[in-house]
């Protein structure tokens, strides 16, 4: 079975409902509060035969935490980019991250644009708007509500597919990594060996399962 | 209670030294000091406030870091005096039309259960611009804050500061810092250098949130600057922030309370600490709370916490439910430390069956996953030596009270050591058992305390005679007590209690207080 690792930023105004999206999914919706600074999950998810491990960096909306996000969103390879259906200004900020990221992010990135709260009738964003957006910057495209549990999972499935894709699209993403976790040689027989030159950040998250950089299988 | 100044009875010889100082220590991990400092400081630092401020901005993090990248910027002060703008008659008048006026279209100003709240907060721009009100949204308060912007402008045009104004039974208390007025209106009992005190807790905390420099540089750039932009969020942690004070002995004695551990149990959790952030470079403070009492505290060698940036980082935690369902990553700013840097926190529960908060603050901005290793280690360790148990059984256990102690006549009393500065108190037993109750004699604490220190006329003994209780308040060499009393104890057997009161704390302190200094 393989897995695939990647890091995932959530982000977007205060209050959307980010720190409820992922509490949600991995099942503590309850309680919510403003994030202090950004909070660190980790998940997982089954995609067919691949276990897909998502880490998480939930950050906080708050004006003050802006200057904070690149320490975020440096070396993500995929973003939730969360907005209140019920608050236009939430969507335009969104704009506002989205050209941030462009700026600064070299790799390529999965981006989902999430449109939250839809169960609430004050609607202010056109849903045919934010699609349109959405796909002009090569995005997917979802309108959920969280409190109802409505499009979480799809949410998570879209990144993970997307990250997917973008391992097999793109042989040169080394910061998505790649493990086998059924044998210890790969289709040419040769072994995999930890790589020698890993990152500190990432020692911790491989107990006992061999790590490579990306090879194509 | 100042109708009762009749029974007051002050005495100076009446109680000798006791020779014990239960919970001293030599080594102390927080910076000592007494809690008016604040106000000396501030009535000192007066019109030349600017300047104190420019001279501290000497970054204690950037002569951590090793390579410090950062750039500090150096304030400017935000306005020389010379340029503050002066209030002829006619605007005189003016002020007083709009004080008129604020009394028929400013809203919460009609509202009777607004003007009966016993103790405001505000907090305005120098330029008058409304930023926080504790009781009502600060924009209905435009003309009130600009009232009193022009007080305070009117007073710094003759280049005074204005400090306090009394009227009836109403304390007006101003604290003016930075580029920030503080204004506290209040009922209660508590004296202008308790108010002061609180007002500067007010702006430490803004200060946590934004830094010294940004809070500056904001202002330097644009003098109308809307800081609400900046501090929305923020609010929640200010009116945590003056209900926790309200009810909190800590903040005026400026100390903290540990949590009640068996010496081993506590030991064995700071070495574990140790041993496994040694290799850690940069980290600065590993704290551990629990029930808001510090379980144990590792720092670098050289640098002290003030326990005012303690008390920051406990008002933080308590007022965050959000820390407990993830490992948070953030950035504060700890005034005392460094006024205008931040540090990085690693904030995380020990464990879903160990609610005791944990942080390691640093000032290496890379370190998260290191630190979350460190962490782990953590709490795979204090679950094997049964120190998580030992943790849980301290906070789930009913705080000692005088009574368990065998002290009848004593119903409830603080005790702070002043060279570790940390304080003990027992638990509260009838009749303090209502809200009502506990700020009343929290109050009454207050009172004792600030005639203690009194800046004029300080006393080293009180013994008062109250309806409700009988109150005694003592500083000696190494420590200040405050007790209360069943109405009708004699003075001799309050002596008496004291004096057992204090074998029991001596007999205790190795589980009540932290009494050495542990360094990674
Ligand atoms: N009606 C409705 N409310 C929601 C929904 N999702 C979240 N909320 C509420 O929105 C509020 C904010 O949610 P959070 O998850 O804290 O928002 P956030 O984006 O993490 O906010 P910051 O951490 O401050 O950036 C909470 O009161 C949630 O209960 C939803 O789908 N519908
Ligand atoms: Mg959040």
């Amino acid at each position: 079975m393989k897995t695939i690792e990647g890091k995932v930023v959530l982000l977007g105004s205060q209050g959307v409902g980010k720190t409820s999206l992922i509490g949600r999914y991995i099942g503590n919706f309850d309680n919510v509060s403003p994030t202090i600074g950004a909070s660190f999950f980790n998940c997982k998810l089954n995609l067919g035969d691949m276990k897909i491990k998502l880490h998480v960096w939930d950050t906080a909306g708050q004006e003050r935490f802006r200057s904070m996000a690149p320490m975020y969103y440096r070396n993500a390879n995929a973003a939730m980019l969360v907005f209140d259906l019920t608050q236009y200004n939430s969507f335009a900020a969104i704009k506002g991250w989205v050209k941030e990221l462009q700026q600064n992010v070299e790799d390529t990135m999965v981006l989902a644009v999430i449109g939250n709260k839809s169960d609430l009738h004050q609607r202010q964003v056109d849903g045919e708007e934010g699609q349109k957006y959405a796909t002009s910057i090569g995005a997917t495209y979802h309108e959920i509500s969280v409190l109802h549990n409505e499009g979480v999972e799809t949410v998570f499935l879209a990144i993970a597919k997307g990250l997917l894709r973008m391992v097999s699209d793109n042989t040169d993403i080394t910061s998505v990594k790649i493990f086998d976790s059924s044998s210890f040689f790969n289709g040419d027989g040769m072994p995999l060996l930890p790589s020698v030159e890993e990152s500190p950040q990432n020692t911790s998250i491989a107990h006992g399962i061999l790590e490579k950089p990306f090879t194509c299988c | 209670m100042a109708a009762k100044e009749s029974a007051v009875e002050t005495i100076d010889d009446g109680i000798a030294e006791p020779g014990i100082e239960p919970g001293a220590s030599s080594e102390t991990m927080l910076v000592t000091t007494d809690s008016f400092d604040e106000y000396e400081q501030e009535m000192s630092s007066s019109i030349d406030g600017d300047r104190q401020m420019k001279e501290s901005t000497g970054s204690t993090i950037s002569e951590i870091q090793e390579d410090s990248t950062q750039d500090i910027p150096i304030s400017a002060s935000p306005q020389e005096s010379g340029k503050t703008l002066s209030l002829d008659d006619a605007e005189m008048d003016d002020v007083a039309h709009r004080l008129g006026q604020s009394n028929i279209d400013g809203d919460p100003l009609r509202c009777k259960a607004w003007l009966a709240q016993k103790k405001h907060i505000f907090i305005l721009s120098q330029a008058g611009k409304p930023i926080y009100s504790r009781y009502s949204s600060e924009d209905k308060l435009v003309t009130v804050m600009g009232v009193m912007q022009a007080l305070v402008s009117f007073v710094q045009a003759g280049s005074d500061m204005i400090r306090s104004v009394h009227a009836g039974d109403t304390n007006f208390v101003f604290v003016v810092k930075g580029p920030l007025i503080l204004v506290a209106v209040s009922k209660t009992l508590e004296s202008v250098p308790q108010l002061t005190l609180q007002l500067t807790y007010v702006y430490n905390q803004i200060i946590s949130v934004l830094t010294q420099s940004q809070l500056n540089r904001v202002y330097d750039q644009r003098r109308n600057f809307d800081l609400r932009r900046l501090l929305t969020g923020s609010e929640r942690l200010i009116d945590h922030l003056l209900n926790f004070m309200d009810r909190e002995p800590a903040f005026f004695l400026g100390a903290i309370k540990c949590l009640p551990l068996l010496p081993s149990m506590r030991s064995s959790i700071t070495q574990t600490i140790i041993q496994t952030c040694a290799k850690i470079k940069n980290l600065v403070f590993a704290i551990l709370l629990a029930n808001n009492q510090l379980v144990t505290l590792v720092r670098m060698n050289k640098f002290f916490l003030h326990p005012m940036d303690l008390h920051i980082i406990q008002n933080l935690v308590d007022s965050s439910e959000s820390l407990k369902t993830a490992e948070s990553w953030t950035p504060i700013c700890l005034p005392k430390f460094d006024s205008n840097g931040y540090m990085h926190g690693h904030v995380s529960y020990l464990s879903e069956d160990c609610q005791a908060c944990l942080l390691l603050l640093t000032v290496d901005r890379d370190v998260f996953f290191v630190l979350s290793d460190a962490k782990q280690k953590i709490v795979e360790k204090l679950r094997r030596t049964n120190c998580l148990e030992a943790i849980n059984e301290s906070m789930n256990k009913p705080t000692i009270t005088t009574a368990d102690i065998g002290l009848p006549d004593m119903r409830h009393v603080l005790y702070k050591c002043k060279s570790t500065a940390q304080f003990w108190n027992p638990g509260f037993q009838p009749p303090y058992t209502t809200d009502e109750e506990i700020e009343r004699l929290l109050g009454l604490y207050q009172c004792l305390h600030h005639r203690l220190h009194s800046p004029s006329r300080p006393l080293k003994l009180i013994f008062q005679q109250l309806d409700k209780e009988t109150m005694l308040a003592w500083v000696a060499s190494g420590f200040e007590l405050y007790v209360t009393f069943e109405p009708l104890v004699t003075k001799p057997d309050a002596i008496e209690a004291v004096s057992k009161l204090l074998k029991w704390i001596k007999k205790e302190e190795e589980r009540l207080f932290i009494l050495n200094s542990p360094t990674f």
